[in-house]
Formats: structure tokens, sequence, C-alpha cells
């Protein structure tokens, strides 16, 4: 397997330099990295991830699972996510999928985020409950 | 940049439990939004967004956007321009000039969309402003396979220009904006990141020739409630 320095950005995370194999349009992964790139566990019934679990079709275990490496690729696929990937710089960048983006903004709870202000300071929106917050972009440019 | 305006309207309601939170898109982070801050002297919070989280998580394809988010975490108005109305398009394009009953019509909106947010800091729930459940979900936008893959496109060629690899940024950029035409943030992030050391390429003809292209359709489609 030829693995390669490869930066992936899943959801929030981005992990630098991670040891991934792009053979056949997929991204292969050991299971510890799999699981630090993005949260998820390959478990006798399935995908794994908190206290989801998401089941591998029997017929097609081979996309997911080759001998001690992952597909996070087949993965995404599975989940639905979107993936785009620059192989020449070995970056990839792997979405929400819309379904979970929509399931959140339907049950009309504000989606949590965590972010810096200018001094580094990180603030989460849910520091804010008990406030009546009224949250506005603005832009440099 | 209404950072000023939010200052003062949080100064006059913060005992009200209101509280605005800015949320800066900006790739080029701290060093774009500093001097924007340092200037409105905040005492809301004012974030740093580099990646343009919240415009994923709540949808927002412009700014100033703003979302209502009442003390228990839900929404009462989902996004929509923060009292804001067209009215620029009517300016002068060399002195910035605007005729006056396009600048009364600006201001005329600003000062409605402060009075709402006066109302939903002094009624809460009771504020006509604050929505329904079913409303809120009526006027909602969610997002779709196109949105989502924009916004990784966008978040790819984001990272690759943060890390130094520009010219190779430009296909993702330009491919988020091919997918989300309708989103002025990617357009305009873009164009500010293609061209960094002009402080005005967000602004320069480009930009002037997709609004012209928008035709009759708005480039801040206002709620008609305020």
């Amino acid at each position: 397997m030829a693995n390669q320095p490869t930066d992936i950005i899943c959801g929030e995370t981005t992990s630098r330099a991670v040891a991934a194999d792009d053979r056949n349009d997929g991204l292969w992964l050991s299971a510890a990295d799999l699981q630090q790139v993005s949260g998820w566990v390959f478990k006798p019934e399935g995908f794994c991830k908190e206290e989801v679990c998401v089941p591998v079709p029997p017929s097609r275990t081979a996309e997911f699972v080759s001998g001690q490496s992952y597909n996070l690729v087949a993965l995404a696929g599975l989940l639905g996510q979107p993936v785009v990937a620059d192989t020449a710089n070995h970056a990839w960048c792997i979405g929400e999928s819309s379904r979970e983006r929509r399931r959140v903004l339907q049950s009309l709870d504000a989606p949590d985020f965590t972010l810096p202000d200018l001094s580094g300071k990180m603030h989460s929106l849910s520091d804010y409950r008990g406030k009546r917050v009224f949250l506005v972009s603005w832009a440099s440019w | 940049m209404d950072l000023p305006v939010w200052q003062a309207l949080h100064q006059e309601l913060e005992a009200k439990h209101f509280v605005p939170i800015a949320v800066a898109f900006d790739s080029a982070g701290n060093a774009a939004a500093e001097p924007w801050i340092k200037a409105a002297n905040p005492t809301y919070p004012c974030l740093i967004d580099m990646h343009h989280l919240v415009a994923e998580l709540y949808d927002m394809v412009n700014v100033p956007n703003a979302v209502w988010i009442d003390e228990n975490g839900k929404i009462v108005r989902p996004t929509e321009p923060a009292g804001v109305t067209d009215s620029f398009r009517t300016m002068d394009r060399k002195t910035f000039a605007m005729p006056q009953d396009a600048v009364d019509e600006m201001m005329a909106k600003r000062t409605a969309y402060q009075n709402a947010l006066r109302d939903w800091a002094d009624k809460g729930s009771q504020s006509r402003f604050a929505l329904s459940g079913a409303e809120v979900l009526r006027r909602m936008h969610t997002p779709d396979d196109d949105r989502v893959r924009a916004a990784a496109n966008f978040r790819l060629g984001q990272f690759l220009n943060e890390t130094g690899r520009a010219a190779a940024a430009v296909k993702y950029l330009d491919e988020a904006q091919r997918l989300r035409p309708e989103s002025w943030n990617y357009r305009r992030q873009a164009l500010s990141l293609k061209d960094p050391t002009n402080p005005l390429a967000a602004g320069g003809p480009e930009f002037w020739n997709a609004v012209d292209a928008l035709g009759k359709e708005k480039y801040y489609p206002t709620a008609d409630d305020i």
C-alpha cells in the first residue's frame, strides 16, 4: 500500500499529513486515523460514532474494508456526505450531508458553534443560553 | 460595516438580556477583521469565522445576514438580510452618491429593523417579530446537495489558500460559486482572496457586473414584516 501524507478536512476537524492511500478513487486509512479524522470506528455492526451505527451492506464490504485499512470515501458515500479532493496536493474535504444539515435546521434548535474572538478566546453560541441572541454576519471585504 | 450600530443597541438593550453576536466571514482572519472591530470597541462578542462555518450552518449567503435565537436556543427568525436594502444599487459608481429617495429608503429600513429588535428585546415571544415555528420553517431556506457540495468546495479552496497554495485554490472557490451562484459570500470572499493586496477587490467591476446581472432580483431579499 502506497501511503501519502494527506491533509483531510472532515466537518470541523482538519487533520494534517495523515498516512493515506488514494487508490481506486478511495481514501484508505488505518482504524486509528479513521477515528481521529472522522470520529467513526469500524465494528462488527458497521461504522459507529457515539451511539449511532451504520451497517455496511455485506455484499459491498470490500468497498469499505481492505485488510487493516478503511475507505473514508465509501463511508462518506454511505452517509450522503460530499467529497472534494485535490489529489495533486493530497488535500481532501469531507462535508456534512444535506440530510443532516436539514435535520438540524428544521428542528429549529439553533446549531451550536465555537469560534474565537480577536484575542483567541473561544465562544460557543450555547454559552449565551438565557439571552436573546442576535446572530449577525459581516465581513471586511 | 454595522458593528457600531450593534454596539449602540447592545448598550441600550443589554439589561433586557439582549446580546448581538457578530461573526466575521473573513478567510484572512484577524488581519482583515481587527481594524473594524477595534474601531467599534464592542462590549458584545465579535467572532472570527475564517471558514464561513456560521454561513454553512445557518445557510447565510450574504452580509449582513442575521438569525434571531431566543433564550431557549430556538430560532425565532431564520436567516434574512439585517435591516439593509437594495438602495446601494442606485449609487453613482464614481462618486458613491445616492439619490435622496434611495437614502431615505435605506435609513427607514435600518430604523425599522432596529425597532423590531427593540420590540423583541422588550416582549420576547410576545413580540410580533418573533415568529411561530411554522412561520420560521416556511421562510427558512434549507440545504440541498448542491449547497453542501458548494460548502465542501469552498472549504477546500479556503484551506489550500490558507496553506500557501493560492493557485490550486481557485478551481474550488470557482466551483463553490458555480454550485451556489446566489452566495455573495463565496463570490466576494473569492474576489478578495484572488487579489489580496487590493482592499476593494470584492467591490470592483466584477462585483458590480454580478449585481447588474440580478436584474429585477433582489440583492437583499428582505422579509416584508419589518
